[in-house]
């Protein structure tokens, strides 16, 4: 079969990761200007050196819909030949990194950055009054609020009911990935929760955030932002860092109602990009899956066919997921226990894995890496397949 | 009660036939004049084959329990003596999901599949939810 042209056509080179979490020094643009100021001098590259930029707003961003206009004008950038601004929520990430790939391999762009940050955290409040570290998420819409139904929690949480109601799916197995990723966040020096270990019974105790989730249920929220420069394979080759090669790519939105499908456009994005990157399941080494919730890793498991549908609960509560496991997943803690910056966490994660730069979490064997991004309910759905060899 | 009252619903003016029903103690839902398909909430085009003709039909506020959700937060002050409640969405005879809370029944003993009927609550002199209760299967 005669390999795919995109294969191995693009590299990520350079990766800027702002500090995460509370922190309130900086505003939107702010943070997005540092990433990728960040992202460029690990690349070893100089604004001159982009010719592209694609932008990811996060809820904080102006709603003037001209993000990359506006980080173009922030950052001095001149002379784009590729400007868009992209969402579709946490799939945006790896979507825009496959734009990149594929305006490169056009040769209608040469260095792309792409970008994300939002300040949803708001700074801590004088005295007696109360801010809640989730509000930006906890919005109201329309009629629903009359009936107290309020945010992306509830949402969720009204589908992994069907998935526990239709398959089984338990409490302790949602509980299990949450366990499993805080192993791996305290092995990394970033994340938000390193400190925090976490047992199943620590799970069961923290408290409900819209039933069947609890706090641990539920992805962090993070100030922040986070970059990454995409150039052709031949450039990435001589640059400062280890090139990180996209060797397939696929997307999937399913549509309709995620309570009836109660599957991720995994099941559609997985093939195209897995015969892109010419693997099989057997070949990736590193799993970093988007995980705005522990139910949604459980169901991009099973999509991607690591276990057959229905039995994604069933997989993690062998344990198997943690640091020492037989597949290793959201390696750096994940949006649960790390940062949350959507699907550019998943992303960064396994930069760092196929580099080598893992340090304590270091997974041994670094050659291919899945990452998935996932937004709205699982409503979009984007894969990468990485690798640090060339195509 | 609350100190702060519970957000009433926006009334959009595609949504009004729903809300008008409500305040007469009748469940309405939106149902397509191009294929019959109930749906709920309102909407100008059918998504199943396209017609942009409907109309609003009473329907007979049977249905079951289709998902649920138990709140435990506060994400609005008027729900600050509420928490927990329940969110459903309930599956109608006809077809359509409707989301709503159920009322008269322990958050434990909520599950998928029971059985439910409509029952409205006049919130405000203009404004009745309709909420749904535990039904008896033969009833």
């Amino acid at each position: 079969m005669p390999s795919d042209p995109l294969r191995g056509a693009a590299a990520v080179v350079g990766l800027g990761i702002t500090p995460q979490g509370k922190v309130f020094d900086t505003n939107a643009i702010g943070f997005a200007v540092d990433a990728l100021k960040l992202a460029l001098e690990d690349a070893g590259l100089g604004r001159e050196d982009l010719d592209g930029l694609l932008v990811n707003p996060g809820l904080a961003w102006s709603d003037l819909g001209m993000g990359s206009f506006q980080l173009q004008q922030a950052m001095g950038l001149r002379n784009l030949r590729l400007s868009a601004t992209m969402n579709l929520g946490g799939a945006t990430a790896c979507a825009m990194i496959q734009h990149a790939a594929q305006a490169i391999a056009a040769g209608l762009a040469t260095t792309v950055a792409c970008v994300f940050s939002d300040t949803p955290l708001k700074p801590p409040a004088p005295k007696g009054e109360r801010t809640s570290g989730g509000s930006a998420y906890g919005f109201a819409r329309g009629w629903e609020q009359a009936y107290g139904f309020f945010g992306v929690n509830a949402m969720y949480a009204l589908v992994a009911r069907r998935h526990m109601h239709r398959f089984g799916t338990t409490q302790d197995q949602l509980g299990a990935v949450a366990v499993a990723q805080r192993r791996w966040a305290g092995l990394n020096p970033r994340a938000q929760l390193r400190d925090q270990p976490l047992t199943l019974e620590d799970y069961h105790r923290s408290r409900w955030i819209v039933e069947p989730f609890h706090l641990f249920d539920c992805c962090l929220v993070s100030n922040g932002g986070l970059a990454v420069i995409v150039t052709g394979a031949e450039r990435a080759r001589n640059l400062r860092r280890p090139a990180v090669y996209i060797w397939g790519m696929g997307q999937g939105h399913l549509g309709g109602d995620p309570s009836d499908t109660l599957a991720s456009g995994a099941v559609l994005a997985r093939e195209p990009a897995f015969r892109m990157a010419g693997i099989t399941l057997r070949d990736v080494d590193v799993v970093e899956l988007y995980d705005c919730y522990t139910f949604t890793v459980i169901v991009t498991l099973e999509d991607y066919g690591f276990c057959p549908k229905g039995e994604g609960g069933r997989f993690v509560a062998e344990q198997v997921t943690g640091p020492g496991g037989h597949l290793a997943v959201n390696t750096g803690g994940g949006q649960l226990a790390s940062f949350y910056m959507w699907g550019m966490t998943p992303v960064s994660e396994a930069v760092i894995q196929l580099r080598g730069d893992g340090e304590a979490r270091q997974v041994p064997r670094h050659d291919v890496a899945l990452v998935s991004g996932n937004g709205g309910v699982l409503s979009t759905h984007s894969t990468l397949v990485l690798s640090r060899l060339p195509a | 009660m609350s100190a702060v009252p519970k957000p009433l619903p926006q009334i959009t003016p595609e949504m009004a036939p729903f809300w008008e029903a409500a305040r007469r103690h009748e469940l309405v839902v939106q149902r397509c004049r191009g294929c019959g398909a109930h749906r709920f909430p309102a909407r100008e085009i059918c998504s199943r084959c396209l017609s942009r003709d409907a109309g609003w039909e009473r329907v007979s506020g049977r249905g079951s329990v289709f998902s649920f959700a138990i709140m435990h937060q506060v994400y609005h002050p008027g729900f600050a003596d509420q928490v927990p409640y329940a969110i459903v969405v309930v599956e109608l005879e006809e077809g359509a999901r409707v989301l709503s809370n159920l009322v008269d029944c322990p958050a434990a003993r909520i599950e998928i599949g029971m059985p439910v009927e409509v029952v409205f609550e006049d919130v405000a002199a203009e404004v009745t939810l309709p909420k749904f209760r535990p039904r008896r299967r033969d009833a």
